[in-house]
């Protein structure tokens, strides 16, 4: 099982240390270390790495290395999937998870990493059953527990560790009681050089905020629900029930989850909201390049495409871009070359373009590579796979909740080819 | 303010501080003692010593106080090991603990016990252990059932002695699912350095228990208990069926361990179940949208989920085959996630979707990451290897790659056309010309060795390939090995080819590799080279321009039996790295070896129809000669001594059993439909099926006339052609002479060369049929020259189902090289002369017999009456023991004989003036001579009775 822990910021630092078995020197991590010289991107580093007596599986998240030591054959995933856990916790508890955050609350860390695992193995994940035993700082608690000299672990053996509910705890109460769901959707596409789509699915996840007193029992139920053949549920989702009636049925975690997640494949067609016509060239000989790029919408439904920003990374000979944007503000970094276009909403009526011409270092012969543009943006009150919640019912609690859904569709990696 | 939130980092450790904290923790003051034991334990996460505060901070341990209790356990799990006889002192509050009201704190004290990595105290620790073990609150039990492992990895001996491990393997049977779930973590854990312990009994009823409790435990114990069933074989396909159903709503769970736990459990158990099931297909799609789910996943998880997909589509190509596009690489993924994309679209080309992987391939090349380019341009030369019709295509877009000028790219498209080439010999080599173009580009050794080898095979289509050559051996020295051993082959390649215009540069090249060279290896080609060159020009030409096996895509396929092993252990480490466990986990000492449910020996074959050469194991799709280590390593002894005394050892009776209850199914099936020409359910199917040679050709009867009683021999068949055989060809036929089966052989030697040496060996198959004597060819085979050997057998050999049955692998040897054909040699071989069966007993068994399990054939156009025929039967050791006649048809009851000692019963209805014969055999038809119990008796397990059927 995982043996030990170590947090390692971007300059290399471990800055902390924890081991749930025998003690394993922090020499073992001169390995990663390695890795990461090799690796010429941070995220490049491989997440599984070989050493002699351990093996070291690592995810960057926040600029920090979570890298876990494990000395049997442990599954990766498990693993993986644990130190998601410990970030999503750590950010829970301290809004943020960085060096800083994890540094001032170092107690409350180490209390964490001690009830999320025994001996390797996990104990209590859920954050709601954590927060029962180890409560979250806040100034006014720091305070008031100055003042009165209690502390802030719990007392009580959480209630939602053995009940069939482990995600809830018991004795919830509101007195605004209201359920929120957010449908959100990404699309990953690639779009070729002449604008056909090579592939494109949809990721998307239903998040929910549930702030109900009691022990409510919730189902949901779409419209079309035949759009999600393949989906992921919080243990929290009776799978019986889905399967049978295509009906969500579930007693909610208290506060925020993400109720499901699902994925819409390629083989379905997805329709893509934007284009991009574009003409980067070099020629032979010349130092200079011409830019040329125009975004437009499609099949948006109506609906307006905001927060568009289009990043492309330029060829390595590109000196500098004198480009002029029809709307938004560009940069290019010469170092990096790395040229972001902070286009904001499309306006059909008027496409943004941005136009110029890039300099290339005298002499320098014309790029091999073109360039790929990555785009930004989002659609609020869409889902653009079409999946449309029916109706929210509640049972098992008397009181009338107040339900909102809300829709948005965004760009995940979203790519065209020049 | 009060007080800040104190910043622990910002005080140094020193030892004014050391001394301060001290005063602090012995401090009255509760507040004081807490925020003191926080600087402590601050200093410790950050790696700083604070081991000389041991005594003050265990002196805070009794307290009321939860956080301040817990906050000196941590302390204590930290400096304990190095404090000992300090840590004793903690012993009395930890037992005092254990028996606190509160549960949290009972559990809390036990745990913390277990993590003190101290003998002595270990001791202290077994009473209460033993208590909470049976604790009335569950979680005090789920707790404690950990910490059984955690005291075996101190003192196993302790464990075993206080009898922990049975309470642990009580405890899967508890009430409460997160119990279950750590116990079985638990008894993992310690399962792993104990292999050989029968810890984690599984049966039906706690696999049962393991199944209910799957579904209310956490994600986490939901691993467990599924990594636990991964390692359960069960007893039949229904209760397969059974647990996969219960498996698969695991593959929506959230948390991708869950789901890569389950789809191992998935492709473990799918082994056993029948391909025709409708669940077969359900389940296999499935499989499919949970893993093209994990790959939308955080880079980390995609990689781990990449290397098991790699697996998976190795061995069920089917299941990902429509997902070619989720495989496609952004330009942002990681490049370990690209590499591992690219190696999965290789897998997955087809030529269905080969145009558009060529495309994306393309494109990758033109990116911008060397590493990734260059594998995009190796890919593109995979797909010409695996997909043929696709070659051209392919050789087309890597000289537009050559094309674009780009150094690495030229020099990757290099290295994969010279593996083109030796795909497709003869094929492509108009290219070459573009490729010396970019000769001077090359400064990559592997590049240039390739570009050498390219000059020197095809040395008489390019006209100056000596001055190619030559200007490479201007820097000999400089060259690294790779390079300077091509160039020697290549240039003994060109003289061989041109020698009028070549010698000088030969000798050149010889005296630098034997004379100027410190390489052993470059020095003995050299001589080796030199004196063939000197003694046998024309066996020099043999040697060095003999024709060179084809390549083929299976080279970077994972070797079939690691392949099932990896599978058994999908989403762990040996997954990720492709190696079976025991290779490289440390901890794990003798892991068993974990083979699939079906392949234990004669069970099922694994055939899915795209898997054919994937597949294989001990059970080996029939056209293939496995290639795999046993085959091999039997072969490699050979030592011309028959094989029935060094032959490999009986196959082991586990395989038997599964044999058995596989011959009741299938082997009969087989039986039939190999030795009359159909199977069973395939309704009357004509005899003409090719598998047949047994009755049909016993019925062909035109060829028959010549030979009035003796049993009918098949005649020759070529087995292998000259041109596999680099030479050698063989034809051959079966007959049964005088009670001995006898394999009759041609060999003609179509080579240049004299072959000696001979040897024969066979693959273990259906009925143990082995070579009795050596192979007796005693005098060369010179070229041109034919010879006829009789081979006598015997069938006694090791015994493994072939499918069809009567199918036959065979390996010859001789001077040149090894040689793999099978052959099938007809069922009436086998017929023994004892076959015929007693009237009574006869009508006794076939009474027995019932009615629907008959089948029945046809045999066409045979004008024979029946008294002939029976006579003709006869010769080949089928014998007529009763007939009737009703209503002008001749009814034949015969009986046959195997020498495995299965007895046939047969019916044939012989209509008179009517051509068509119809023969009627019962499906249990085989009776030993103990009666009424129907036996398969098998020479592997001869005396060993009772394999039932």
């Amino acid at each position: 099982m995982i043996h030990s822990l170590f947090l390692i910021n971007a300059s290399g630092d471990i800055f902390l240390e924890k081991h749930w078995k025998s003690v394993v020197s922090r020499s073992v991590c001169d390995y990663f270390f390695e890795a990461q010289e090799r690796a010429t991107e941070p995220e490049n580093v491989p997440p599984v790495i070989p050493t002699p007596h351990h093996y070291l599986i690592s995810v960057l998240r926040h600029r920090i290395y979570f890298v876990a030591v494990i000395q049997s054959e442990v599954p990766p995933l498990f693993v993986i999937e644990f130190l998601h856990r410990v970030v999503d916790t750590f950010q829970d508890y301290f809004g943020v998870c960085t060096e800083a955050a994890i540094k001032d609350n170092v107690v409350v860390v180490y209390e964490l990493l001690e009830e999320m695992l025994d001996n390797g193995f996990p104990l209590a994940t859920e954050s709601n059953i954590l927060k029962e035993l180890i409560k979250p700082p806040t100034i006014l608690r720091t305070m008031v527990n100055t003042i009165t000299g209690s502390t802030n672990v719990g007392e009580q053996l959480p209630t939602g560790q053995l009940s069939v509910v482990p995600w809830r705890r018991t004795g919830v109460k509101y007195t605004n009681n209201e359920a929120y769901f957010d449908v959100v959707e990404e699309i990953d596409a690639i779009i070729d050089k002449s604008g056909s789509t090579i592939t494109a699915e949809i990721q998307g996840v239903i998040d929910a905020c549930v702030k109900l007193t009691g022990m409510p029992d919730l189902t949901l139920s779409f419209m079309n629900p035949r759009l999600l053949d393949d989906v992921s549920f919080h243990p929290c989702v009776r799978f019986k029930r889905w399967e049978a009636e295509r009906i969500l049925s579930f007693i909610p975690p208290d506060g925020n989850f993400r109720l499901l997640s699902y994925h819409v494949s390629s083989q379905n067609l997805v329709a893509i909201p934007v284009y991009v016509k574009h003409n980067i060239t070099f020629r032979e000989g010349s130092s200079q390049g011409r830019f040329d790029l125009t975004l437009g919408p499609k099949q948006t439904m109506g609906k307006a495409v905001e927060s568009v920003l289009v990043s492309s990374q330029l060829p390595r000979g590109v000196l500098n871009a004198n480009l002029n944007p029809s709307q938004g503000a560009y940069t290019f970094d010469p170092v990096t070359k790395l040229l972001t276009w902070d286009v904001g909403k499309i306006n059909p009526q008027k496409l943004p373009n941005l136009k110029g011409t890039m300099n290339l270092q005298a002499g320098a012969s014309k790029p091999d590579e073109n360039p790929t543009i990555n785009i930004q943006f989002k659609i609020q009150q869409m889902a653009i796979s079409g999946l449309k919640v029916n109706r929210l019912d509640m049972y098992g609690e008397k009181y009338k909740p107040f339900k909102g859904i809300k829709y948005m569709t965004k760009a995940g990696k979203f790519q065209v080819r020049t | 303010m009060l007080e800040p939130d104190p910043n622990y980092f910002s005080s140094f450790v020193c030892s004014g501080e050391i001394f301060e904290l001290k005063a602090e923790l012995n401090s009255d003051k509760k507040e004081k003692k807490k925020e003191a034991v926080k600087k402590v334990i601050a200093s410790m996460t950050v790696g700083k010593d604070v081991s000389a505060l041991f005594p003050d901070v265990v002196n805070c341990m009794q307290t009321d106080n939860l956080e301040l209790k817990k906050l000196v356990y941590l302390y204590l799990m930290n400096y304990a090991k190095s404090q000992p006889d300090m840590a004793i002192m903690a012993v009395n509050t930890f037992v005092k603990d254990c028996e606190d009201p509160n549960p949290l704190i009972r559990a809390l004290a036990v745990r913390t016990m277990g993590c003190i990595r101290v003998d002595k105290i270990t001791e202290y620790l077994c009473e209460p252990l033993r208590k909470c073990l049976k604790d009335e609150d569950p979680y005090v039990r789920k707790t404690a059932a950990v910490c059984v492992a955690k005291l075996h990895d101190i003192n196993a001996q302790l464990v075993e002695d206080q009898g922990f491990l049975d309470t642990l393997k009580d405890l899967i049977s508890d009430s409460n699912p997160m119990v279950v779930a750590n116990a079985v973590a638990a008894l993992s854990e310690i399962a792993e350095s104990h292999p050989n312990s029968n810890l984690m009994d599984l049966n039906p009823q706690t696999i049962n228990k393991l199944l209910t409790a799957l579904n209310e435990c956490t994600e986490w114990g939901q691993i467990f208990i599924l990594d636990c069933l991964a390692n359960y074989t069960p007893r039949d396909d229904r209760e397969s069926q059974s647990i996969c159903e219960r498996v698969t709503p695991r593959l929506s769970h959230a948390n991708s361990a869950v789901v890569l736990s389950a789809v191992k459990v998935l492709m473990k158990f799918m082994e056993m179940l029948p391909k025709d099931l409708d669940y077969y297909g359900t389940l296999l799609k499935k499989l499919a949208p949970p893993l093209v789910t994990l790959l939308s996943a955080e880079p980390e998880l995609q990689y781990v989920a990449l290397r098991n997909i790699n697996l998976i589509v190795q061995r069920r190509p089917e299941i990902l085959k429509h997902e070619m596009k989720v495989f496609f690489v952004k330009y942002n993924d990681p490049i370990y996630v690209k590499l591992e994309k690219l190696d999965i679209m290789i897998r997955l080309a087809s030529q269905a979707n080969i145009a558009q992987v060529l495309a994306e391939l393309k494109e990758y090349a033109t990116e911008v990451d060397v590493d990734f380019v260059r594998k995009a341009v190796r890919a593109i030369g995979r797909c010409a290897i695996k997909v043929e019709q696709s070659a051209e295509r392919c050789v087309s877009t890597l000289l537009d790659l050559i094309q674009t000028k780009v150094n690495y790219v030229v020099q990757e498209a290099i290295v994969v056309i010279k593996d083109i080439f030796r795909k497709y010999p003869n094929k492509y080599e108009s290219v070459i010309a573009t490729l010396c173009e970019n000769l001077d580009s090359l400064d990559e050794p592997e590049a240039r060795a390739a570009m050498i080898w390219i000059v020197g095979e095809y040395a008489e289509r390019i006209d100056n390939a000596d001055e190619l050559l030559e200007s490479f051996l201007e820097g000999f020295h400089d060259e690294s090995t790779q390079v300077q051993l091509q160039l020697l082959t290549a240039i003994v390649k060109l003289f061989l080819k041109k020698p009028t215009e070549t010698q000088e540069l030969v000798q050149q090249v010889l005296s630098l590799a034997t004379q100027d060279s410190d390489n052993p290896d470059l020095r003995d080609r050299g001589y080796i080279y030199w004196r063939l060159l000197s003694t046998d020009p024309v066996a020099a030409k043999e040697v060095v321009l003999a024709e060179k096996p084809l390549i083929s895509e299976e080279t970077d396929l994972i070797e079939p039996t690691l392949l099932e092993e990896l599978i058994c252990h999908i989403g762990t480490l040996a997954s990720v790295y492709h190696k079976p466990p025991s290779a490289f986990v440390e901890g794990s000492r003798g892991v068993q070896h974990k083979r699939l449910p079906g392949s234990t020996g004669l069970g099922e074959s694994l055939e899915s129809p795209d898997t054919g050469s994937a597949a294989g194991g001990s059970d080996a799709p029939p056209a293939v000669i496995p290639s795999q280590g046993d085959l091999l390593g039997d072969l490699l002894n050979l030592d011309l001594t028959p094989p029935a005394t060094t032959g490999p050892p009986p196959p082991p009776t586990s395989g038997m059993q599964l044999g058995a209850m596989d011959l009741l199914g299938g082997g009969l099936d087989s039986l039939m439909g190999a030795g009359f020409g159909a199977a069973p359910a395939a309704s009357p199917a004509s005899f003409s099926a090719p598998v047949s040679g047994g009755l049909d050709d016993l019925f062909d009867l035109g060829g028959g006339v010549g030979m009035p009683m003796g049993a009918y021999n098949p005649p020759k068949t070529v087995w292998l052609p000259a041109m596999k055989g680099k030479g050698l060809e063989i034809s051959g036929t079966f007959a049964r002479r005088a009670g001995i089966i006898q394999m009759e052989m041609t060999l003609i030697n179509k080579a240049m060369s004299v072959m000696t040496d001979f040897a024969i060996q066979f693959n273990r198959n259906s009925f143990g049929i082995a070579p009795a004597g050596p192979l007796q060819v005693l005098t060369p085979l010179s070229p041109n020259q034919t010879i006829e050997v009789a081979l006598p057998l015997n069938t006694v050999g090791p015994v493994m189902k072939m499918d069809p049955l009567n199918n036959l692998q065979v390996a010859v040897k001789n001077n040149i090289d090894v040689f793999y054909f099978s052959c099938q040699y007809p069922i009436s071989v086998l017929f023994v002369e004892d076959g015929k069966m007693e009237r009574q007993v006869f009508l006794a068994t076939w009474k027995d017999i019932p009615n629907d399990n008959e089948s029945q054939f046809q045999i066409k156009d045979c004008h024979l009456n029946s008294d002939a025929a029976s006579s003709k039967l006869q010769g080949s050791n089928i014998f007529t023991i009763a007939k009737r006649t009703v209503d002008g048809q001749d009814m034949l009851y015969q009986s046959m004989k195997l020498t495995n000692s299965i007895w046939v019963l047969a019916e044939l209805r012989v209509q008179a003036g009517n051509p068509t014969y119809t023969v009627s055999i019962p499906l249990l038809l085989v009776e030993s001579e103990s009666s009424n119990v129907f036996l398969f008796q098998s020479q592997a397990t001869k005396g060993k009775k009772g394999t039932l059927i």
